[in-house]
């Protein structure tokens, strides 16, 4: 094994360095804050001769994920970055890159959605492409960032999966903020990832073929099932590839993480870079004699279902910690959660928490206050009101 | 209807969208007067669909592949393409 270099990094060029390690063919990109230095690093990494690739530089986002498309087609192994509205343009090509199963690998710096116009962290963008088809990971950290990079290309281009994964770095929390990470040697990166080998054909012109044919209603569905099965297949893939890269590269990865969850009476569930302060309000509140324990997201899609009823069940209640919201019903994550458990009879209380949008910082107090509101529930021994909006500034409501 | 494709969508037989004959499609077929027809083949032009072949001092539609939109009679200079709706 290689030696891992150390370096400090801002998050975008955590997942830059991730995706380079990785020997992607092409790049088509379109900036968009707060994931410019994404493409800005990579076409530096090509001017520079460190990286063997073809940057498409496109007029939007939904040019981006069309070059993806028809790149990925070709054989070629592909990476873009985007955010936001940037997702959000692209969703239309987002459920084609899925259907078409093509492995192309985004990193998303997770941005609130317009309007209001605001640049901040939020788990909107990638939240409302959930059901587009492709994977999604959350990273709590800039080295979560880079790894999970490296892990979705050899996860996506499984042929037991071959869809398109999004790992996403929360918005300026990660994505502008150096941190030490650790680098892993070419030569052992090399060794983990294969060079991708298309399953099912690939554009070429000498041996003409349409790809994402037409279907008619006698061949559609059966599409989607297979697409479906293959998701649900990647749930062990992840597993496989999650621990392999653990016992090269010596970091750990788990579709959900667990902190102080043993003995702990109320749970508090997370996903992205609120995950760290949620560990500290933890061990705060461990001090105060209180039992509480993390969990925390890092696989959403496929929503590992199983892991969270094992992880989930001991408690007696559970606080889902969100940043996104689904206007007139309640965050995803909170209502996916109470699918997973509604038909087992050991199940704890759900409470859901709806707090950090548009770039809200989560502080250790805002857990303290989740951590409260979730006790009452669990002494009254029933939730009344299912989900409550927090850390809210009153001023502004007045 | 026989066309295959593989997962990925993709499929790899030329010529294929002749196998979907979406003539079902149609509510109202179109009907030429070749009395009238001067075989200036701007239908043939104009069908979205080739379901028109040229023949000799006029046209011929190919009812397995038009879906009736219209066109053809639309643009036919001398109105000799009607439209009338069919009864199934």
């Amino acid at each position: 094994m290689g030696e891992q270099i150390s370096m400090t990094v801002k998050g975008n060029m955590a997942t830059a360095l991730g995706a380079k390690l990785c020997r992607p063919n092409v790049v088509p990109a379109y900036p968009i804050t707060p994931s410019t230095l994404f493409p800005e690093k990579m076409s530096e990494f090509i001017a520079d001769g460190e990286l063997d690739a073809s940057m498409i530089n496109v007029e939007s986002e939904h040019s981006a994920m069309s070059a993806c498309i028809g790149a990925s087609a070709t054989g070629a192994r592909v990476v873009t970055a985007s955010a936001s509205q940037g997702v959000a343009l692209m969703h239309e090509m987002l459920f084609i890159a899925a259907g078409m199963r093509l492995p192309i690998v985004m990193a998303v710096g997770n941005r609130a959605l317009s309007a209001p116009i605001n640049i901040w962290c939020d788990h909107q963008d990638t939240i409302a492409s959930r059901d587009s088809g492709c994977l999604q990971f959350y990273a709590e950290n800039n080295q979560e960032g880079l790894d999970l990079m490296i892990n979705a290309f050899r996860i996506g281009e499984d042929h037991r999966v071959l869809l398109p994964v999004m790992v996403g770095i929360d918005a300026f929390v990660l994505t502008h903020t150096m941190e030490a990470v650790k680098v892993p040697a070419q030569e052992d990166v090399d060794d983990f990832l294969p060079p991708y080998k298309p399953k099912y054909g690939i554009l070429d012109h000498r041996e003409p073929a349409t790809f994402g044919s037409f279907a008619p209603p006698e061949y559609y569905q059966e599409f989607k099932y297979e697409q479906t099965k293959a998701m649900e297949k990647s749930s062990e893939v992840i597993d496989e590839v999650f621990a392999d890269y653990a016992e090269r590269f010596g970091r750990e990865y788990c579709k959900v993480s667990t902190f102080q969850c043993e003995d702990a009476d109320i749970i508090l569930l997370t996903m992205g870079s609120m995950s760290g302060t949620a560990r500290e309000a933890i061990r705060k509140m461990r001090g105060d004699g209180k039992k509480v324990g993390l969990a925390k997201l890092t696989v959403y899609r496929p929503f590992p279902e199983a892991e969270l009823r094992e992880i989930l069940s001991k408690a007696k209640a559970v606080a889902v910690v969100e940043r996104n919201i689904s206007p007139g019903s309640t965050g995803a994550i909170y209502a996916e959660l109470a699918g997973a458990f509604i038909n087992q009879k050991k199940k704890p209380l759900l409470k859901n928490f709806i707090t950090g949008l548009g770039g809200r910082d989560i502080l250790v107090e805002t857990f303290r206050e989740i951590y409260e509101k979730t006790l009452e529930v669990v002494k009254a021994g029933e939730v009344k009101e299912p989900m409550e909006w927090v850390a809210m500034n009153e001023e502004v409501m007045r | 209807m026989t066309v295959k494709i593989t997962l990925g969508a993709i499929n790899k037989e030329h010529g294929s969208s002749r196998k979907y004959k979406t003539g079902g499609w149609r509510t109202v077929c179109p009907v030429v007067d070749l009395e009238k027809c001067i075989s200036c083949y701007r239908c043939y032009d104009y069908c979205p669909d080739a379901a028109i072949k040229k023949i000799e001092n006029g046209i011929e539609y190919d009812l397995d592949y038009c879906k009736g939109c219209g066109i053809c009679s639309k643009e036919c200079p001398v109105k000799a393409i009607v439209m009338v709706k069919e009864e199934k």
